[in-house]
């Protein structure tokens, strides 16, 4: 070990951060949990930004030629907010939850690549606030589009809001492409996207190798929680589709920055090329936002039915069905798009097949309910609500499958009615199941049941005011992405009530906040073990200790919490165990009081340094042509290079001396170091 | 016994038994083919459309230069598995020399590129902005480039660390593991990127 000791001190730049707590321990931490709760609030700040966005196109459309928004400012409001809703909240809270979980449900430390961890969080950070910098960059005196053509000719239209991106969150080329979008705003967005893409892809490789890697003793693959299992196909989905819409929008960029002629189409350029990256990427996406709050779900449901996973091994191979076939479906995005009659007989058929795996997954929902000893709890009827909704979001994404009746929805409302259905009623329930149930996990307290209820059935009303209306809209040939609609359409009365639904929902979620707020410190105390749990982790106290466990779990059957705690009578019904209070007493423990030195990754600012020279980069790229833009360019890249020497310079762990454990070890981290 | 402490000390261990940065790396590189794939289709796409601008890429690529090059990169995977073999054999002495010559091959690419670029641009006369073929070439090999600069980069670093600290340790042969790896991919894809888009490239019916 001397040798270690006597090796010549590395080259830095900064020195160790030693903050533990406070501002800085934030700013520099490499704990999982801390940065899946950097990510839970920062994506919730962002749910709200788009929520407000929502908000004012339902406003726009309560009655027919309403002036409340121009044109433009419609455009920029619904684009923003479907990238807002995709790319910054649902995405980023599923990496919270994943951040936070992962490690403790296959009893691990932290993740694989803790400082990468860092830097995927400050990259996503920085890149939404580079992507909402356009608010505050954006030229108003850009040019002002093309005579007849563009939509931003009316000089109204210079607004702050109508100065955001307004291409759709698809991008479609070459409506967002140099001629048709002139200006910087959707400069902003393909790049805040692509950076957005850095940051998930560098989670994704760090995600795969912690649950390869990383699982506690006897946790095999066919033992892991599915909500791991469920991470790790959006892993592995991020992993192989990010790729593509990283080339696609770098051609967009070079399109609208370099003068590249990917997408114009008067000198040969192909606009359905777009069409096909952007979906290649994007169909996959829509699982990559639905499957972590399957994952959640397929937690909550089996907890509070008392009953395991009905079909647990086919619920996991539906999940990888479901990713694998994800990849074969992207042109049904695209049936009215030209595309041969092979190919949409061919896409429109293996729509129909990816909903097999997904109706296993409804009936193993069900089949865990059945016979249950079902509890009504919060997490419980979100879940539950997120299998009634998905149900009929997905019933209604079959009728897209049929190609002759997709050209009939394609473009209206009835497309909106369906992906909220999948996306609100699906993901943004599972995820608010998963808020309510790991809450204790994060405070120690539980969430308020009374208030919590109130918040399920405001949003489950406001949801189903808002959205199911569209159906009927979409089918009587309302279309989307247009600000306005004449009075004889006779679409005034059910979009009223769509409005009036959205701020219902608006309601359910201040409901929502108020109950987070005030259950951070006024909640119940939850116990070790407050909803009867059946996963490894709720074997350590909440809120979890900063080393997660006191002593490594080992695992020996899938639900291996739940069989500490109950044995099986002659009748194959479960019967608590009489150690069970002895048992989770000991948890309590050991978890408390780690009879063995804990070694974690040490805080480092370089992650954070790193991330910050790829904003500058982005800026540095819109404004190329100018000498700033040069510059930020070349700074940039600088901070890039100088975090990246730091960081290989910098080890993991502070050196320490293997086998004496007096007190602190000099210059190391070595607040979680408790001695037997 | 002592083995068994530390292992209780760290928890770490592989289930896989194969190190984290190997796997991430592994992981990593499984997602660059689907980078590399999305431009070579982009090129393939283009290439053959008729009607496009003069000229088309196939129609001035200088196939004994860029063999030359693709030699030169093709023998850096060869000097690559050298270091690494020097270094098993705790040869620092060629460890270094090998990787300095990986290095200096993948420049003479890096080099040839430029002379390349450098020559479609002003003697050619195809620019980024020509014809969409032109766009989708410019930016597939632009982008395998850059690659490979950082793979110089990575490797003129494993130089620096060896020359400063005497011997590269047994963590930093791990570090020259991973190189080997993102060096022999980068490689690879230049194998299928030369056969794919300089040899077998055509032009369509009419032109050339």
């Amino acid at each position: 070990m001397t040798a270690t000791a006597e090796r010549r001190p590395a080259t830095t730049i900064f020195r160790r951060p030693r903050s533990t707590t406070g501002f800085w321990a934030w700013i520099t931490t490499a704990d999982h949990k801390k940065i899946g709760i950097m990510y839970g609030y920062a994506s919730f700040v962002f749910f709200l930004v788009g929520g407000l966005e929502a908000l004012l196109l339902r406003i726009q459309l309560s009655s027919a030629d309403n002036t409340f928004l121009t044109a433009a400012e419609y455009n920029a409001a619904f684009t923003m907010h479907g990238t807002t809703m995709v790319f910054l909240f649902v995405m980023p809270i599923s990496a919270a939850f994943i951040n936070y979980l992962l490690p403790l449900m296959i009893g691990a430390r932290d993740v694989a690549f803790p400082r990468m961890n860092a830097l995927s969080w400050w990259i996503f950070l920085f890149a939404g606030i580079f992507l909402y910098s356009v608010l505050i960059f954006s030229d108003p005196a850009a040019p002002a589009g093309v005579e007849g053509v563009s939509g931003n000719l009316d000089p109204a239209d210079n607004t702050v809001l109508g100065g955001m991106p307004d291409g759709g969150w698809f991008g479609y080329q070459p409506n967002a492409g140099p001629f048709y979008s002139p200006g910087t705003a959707m400069d902003y967005w393909a790049l805040g996207v692509q950076f957005l893409g850095l940051a998930s892809l560098i989670s994704s490789v760090n995600f795969i190798v912690t649950i390869f890697n990383m699982r506690a003793l006897g946790m095999r693959l066919l033992r892991m929680p599915v909500f791991v299992w469920m991470s790790l196909v959006v892993a592995l989905l991020l992993l192989f589709s990010l790729p593509i819409i990283a080339i696609a929008l770098f051609m967009v960029t070079f399109d609208r920055q370099f003068g590249s002629l990917f997408f114009v189409a008067e000198a040969g350029g192909d606009p359905i090329l777009w069409q096909h990256l952007f979906w290649l990427f994007g169909h996959p996406e829509v699982y990559i936002l639905i499957l972590p709050a399957m994952g959640i779900v397929s937690e909550v449901l089996p907890v509070f039915s008392k009953k395991p996973l009905f079909g647990y091994a086919a619920v996991v191979f539906a999940g990888a069905a479901i990713a694998f076939l994800g990849f074969g479906v992207w042109a049904h995005h695209m049936f009215a798009s030209g595309i041969s009659p092979v190919a949409q007989a061919a896409f429109g058929l293996s729509t129909m097949t990816i909903a097999v795996p997904t109706g296993v997954k409804i009936f193993n929902w069900m089949g865990t309910m059945w016979g249950g000893r079902l509890k009504f709890t919060t997490p419980m009827l979100f879940a539950i609500g997120f299998v009634a909704m998905f149900v009929i979001g997905g019933l209604s994404g079959v009728t897209h499958a049929v190609v002759p009746s997709d050209w009939q929805q394609t473009d209206t409302y009835y497309i909106v009615a369906h992906f909220h259905y999948v996306l609100f009623g699906g993901s943004v329930f599972g995820i608010f199941a998963g808020l309510y149930y790991w809450f204790p996990k994060m405070t120690g307290r539980l969430l308020n049941e009374r208030l919590g209820k109130l918040n399920f059935w405001t949003m489950f009303t406001g949801f189903n005011l808002t959205f199911a209306p569209m159906h009927w809209l979409g089918l009587q040939g309302m279309v989307r992405r247009t600000a306005y609609y004449p009075p004889e359409a006779g679409f005034d009365f059910w979009n009223l009530v769509a409005t009036v639904g959205s701020f219902i929902i608006a309601a359910g979620v201040l409901i929502f906040m108020f109950n987070w707020w005030r259950s951070k410190k006024h909640g119940d105390p939850s116990g070790i073990d407050p909803w009867d749990a059946r996963t490894v982790e709720w074997t350590t106290p909440n809120p979890t200790p900063e080393y997660n466990f006191g002593v490594a779990p080992t695992v020996t059957s899938l639900d291996d919490f739940w069989y500490k705690k109950y044995e099986e009578d002659s009748e194959g019904r479960p019967v608590r165990r009489p150690e069970a209070e002895e048992t989770l007493t000991d948890m309590m423990e050991t978890g408390t009081n780690p009879p063995h030195p804990i070694h974690l990754p040490a805080p480092s600012y370089y992650p954070i340094l790193l991330a910050a020279g790829i904003p500058l980069v982005g800026w540095g790229i819109i404004y190329h042509t100018s000498l700033v833009g040069k510059l930020l360019i070349l700074i940039g890249v600088l901070v890039v290079a100088s975090a990246s020497f730091g960081w290989s310079m910098e080890p993991l762990e502070e050196p320490h001396d293997e086998h004496d454990h007096s007190e602190s070890s000099g210059d190391g981290y070595s607040l979680p170091e408790v001695d037997a | 016994m002592e083995a068994a402490a530390a292992m209780d000390h760290h928890d770490q261990h592989e289930s896989t038994g194969i190190d984290h940065r190997k796997l991430g790396m592994w992981v990593f590189l499984s997602s660059e083919f689907l980078f590399f794939g999305a431009l070579i289709t982009n090129y393939l796409l283009y290439q053959g459309q008729p009607g496009f601008a003069r000229p088309y890429p196939a129609e001035i690529y200088d196939i004994p230069f860029t063999s030359f090059s693709s030699f030169a990169l093709l023998m850096s995977s060869l000097t690559m598995v050298l270091a690494h073999n020097a270094l098993a054999r705790h040869d620092q002495h060629a460890t270094r020399t090998w990787l300095l010559a990986t290095a200096m091959l993948g420049s003479v690419f890096l080099g040839g590129q430029v002379f390349e670029f450098t020559e479609f641009v002003t003697v050619g006369g195809m620019k980024l902005t020509t014809n969409p073929a032109a766009s989708a070439f410019y930016l597939l090999t632009g982008f395998h480039g850059f690659h490979v600069l950082l793979g110089v980069l990575m490797l003129l670093t494993l130089y620096g660390i060896s020359r400063r600290q005497g011997e590269l340790s047994e963590a930093s042969g791990l570090n020259l593991e991973l190189v080997g790896l993102y060096w022999h991919f980068v490689d690879i894809i230049w194998i299928v990127i030369f056969t794919v888009v300089y040899l077998l490239a055509g032009v369509p019916a009419g032109v050339g």
